[in-house]
């Protein structure tokens, strides 16, 4: 296919999968076309709600989203699904495996499933999956539900990004203390215990949920606590009900509206910043002046302060 | 950053090993690439439209079963018919070698024998890559 990006942007108006996935590829991949893409499709935007599900590999984190996402479907909603899995830091490569059990919502020309590795982000999300998922909603999904591995370690992200976000956990390992020590706490909207066709899930249960006594109830939410058996699917429709009951709360509340302009706002800084510091950058000849002061702290004739002081002053700044 | 080369692995047919599969999978993700790995027991339909959905540069087939000679054409067949045709369909199993030269016909680029190192089949990815029009992209 030709990539002429006027013709494919109306492909995707008109509903075109093929379309839908090379622009998503154009905008994870930060292709030159990718700001007037996004600024496009921007009109389209605001209508889908965002369900990030997270937890630590192997809770079954995508059978659950497989079930979930069919039972969206039964209410003729739109679903595009994200599934991030971490990259290799050695080789670069990543291996993307959670469509192996998203085989019911597959062939379902409704469901839109992409798999994104982190490529190089930190925090568990990539760093376009935002971006990924203002395209999806574009198109006209009604939820995207966003699935990262968290192990409690900085993946807090996934909270910014998503409208409610369901922790997963197991009953074994301990999951639970860790999950509390470790900030995964601190971001759920709503907490699952999957593979309660396991020993001890009860136990899991009860502390969690005495742990999350201690937590403040936030916009008149308390995290509810479930128990699921991703496997046979149950427990699905009341976790199902317990999301789309957040969901309606943040809408009704303006919490929505809320955060919408608050990521209007933080995204018009961070291009202006880009722009700012770029053309000062360039103006100044920044680079050069550095190259300098650079060969004059190796010669132990200054230091990095004195000589960022130093660029300030001959660009007046 | 460079680009990213995107792969699907995929098991058509009914053979319930896919052990070869996964082998080489993890071996292209050791060669960098984004590998997208779908399971066992696909049909053509769900293959292509997982190449559809995560809009992958290349579609590899393991298969062991026998079945090729109607499997793997009709993966390709079911692209075309999407629109999609600048992918690489390749395939890896125990296919003879006369049924490899009607496959290439059908526009499997390349058969790869149980034998083969995967390291040839990363390099015969990224060499394809390089001159394809999906690079720039
Ligand atoms: N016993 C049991 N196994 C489950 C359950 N849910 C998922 N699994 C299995 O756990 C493994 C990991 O599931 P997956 O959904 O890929 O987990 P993820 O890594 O969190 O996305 C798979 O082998 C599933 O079949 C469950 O409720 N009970
Ligand atoms: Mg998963």
């Amino acid at each position: 296919m030709p990539l002429d990006v006027q013709t494919l942007l109306k492909r995707f108006r008109e509903g075109d999968r093929v379309a839908l996935s090379r622009v998503i590829s154009l905008v994870e991949n930060d292709h030159p076309s990718s700001p007037v893409i996004l600024d496009t499709l921007y009109p389209f935007t605001g209508k889908a709600l965002r369900v990030g599900v997270t937890g630590p590999p192997g809770a079954g984190k995508s059978t659950l989203v497989d079930h979930v996402a069919a039972r969206m479907r039964t209410d003729s909603q739109k679903v595009g699904i994200v599934a991030v899995d971490p990259t290799s830091p050695f080789s670069g490569g990543a291996l993307l495996g959670d469509r192996v059990r998203m085989s019911s919502v597959n062939l379902d020309d409704g469901v839109f499933i992409r798999s994104m590795a982190s490529r190089g982000s930190s925090g568990g999300l990539a760093w376009k999956t935002f971006e990924v998922c203002e395209v999806l909603d574009a198109f006209g999904v009604d939820r995207i539900i966003v699935e990262t591995v968290g192990v409690g370690q900085g993946e807090l992200e996934i909270a910014d990004e998503a409208h409610s976000t369901v922790v997963v956990l197991v009953p074994e390992s301990g999951d639970g203390v860790q999950a509390m020590k470790a900030g995964l706490m601190e971001i759920g909207d709503i907490f699952v215990i999957n593979k309660s066709d396991r020993e001890s899930a009860d136990t899991a249960r009860r502390m969690l949920d005495s742990a999350l006594e201690l937590k403040p109830v936030k916009n008149g939410w308390r995290p509810p606590v479930l128990s699921t058996v991703a496997l046979k699917g149950e427990g699905v429709e009341e976790l199902h009900r317990k999301i789309e009951e957040h969901l309606r709360l943040l809408v009704t509340s303006g919490s929505i509206q809320h955060r919408r302009m608050e990521g209007v706002r933080a995204k018009i800084v961070e291009i202006l910043r880009n722009r700012i510091i770029q053309s000062a950058w360039e103006r100044n000849k920044l680079g050069r002046l550095i190259d300098a002061e650079v060969v004059s702290v190796m010669a132990g004739g200054s230091t990095p302060y004195k000589s960022a002081a130093e660029i300030l002053r001959k660009t007046g700044q | 950053m460079e680009r990213k080369v995107r792969v699907l692995v995929a098991k058509p047919g009914l053979d319930g090993h896919d052990r070869g599969a996964k082998v080489v999978a993890s071996a292209l993700r050791d060669a960098g690439m984004e590998v997208i790995y779908t399971g066992l027991h696909q049909t053509p339909e769900m293959i292509v439209e997982a190449a559809v959905q995560e809009d992958v540069d290349v579609v590899g087939l393991s298969i062991l079963s026998g079945a090729h000679m109607t499997l793997l054409p009709r993966v390709v067949q079911l692209l075309r018919e999407k629109g999609v045709d600048d992918v690489l369909v390749v395939g890896g199993g125990i296919i003879p070698e006369a049924d490899a030269e009607e496959l290439a016909s059908a526009g499997i680029a390349r058969i790869f024998g149980p034998g083969c190192p995967t390291s040839e089949i990363a390099s015969y990815i990224k060499d394809w890559f390089e001159t394809s029009e999906r690079a720039g992209v």
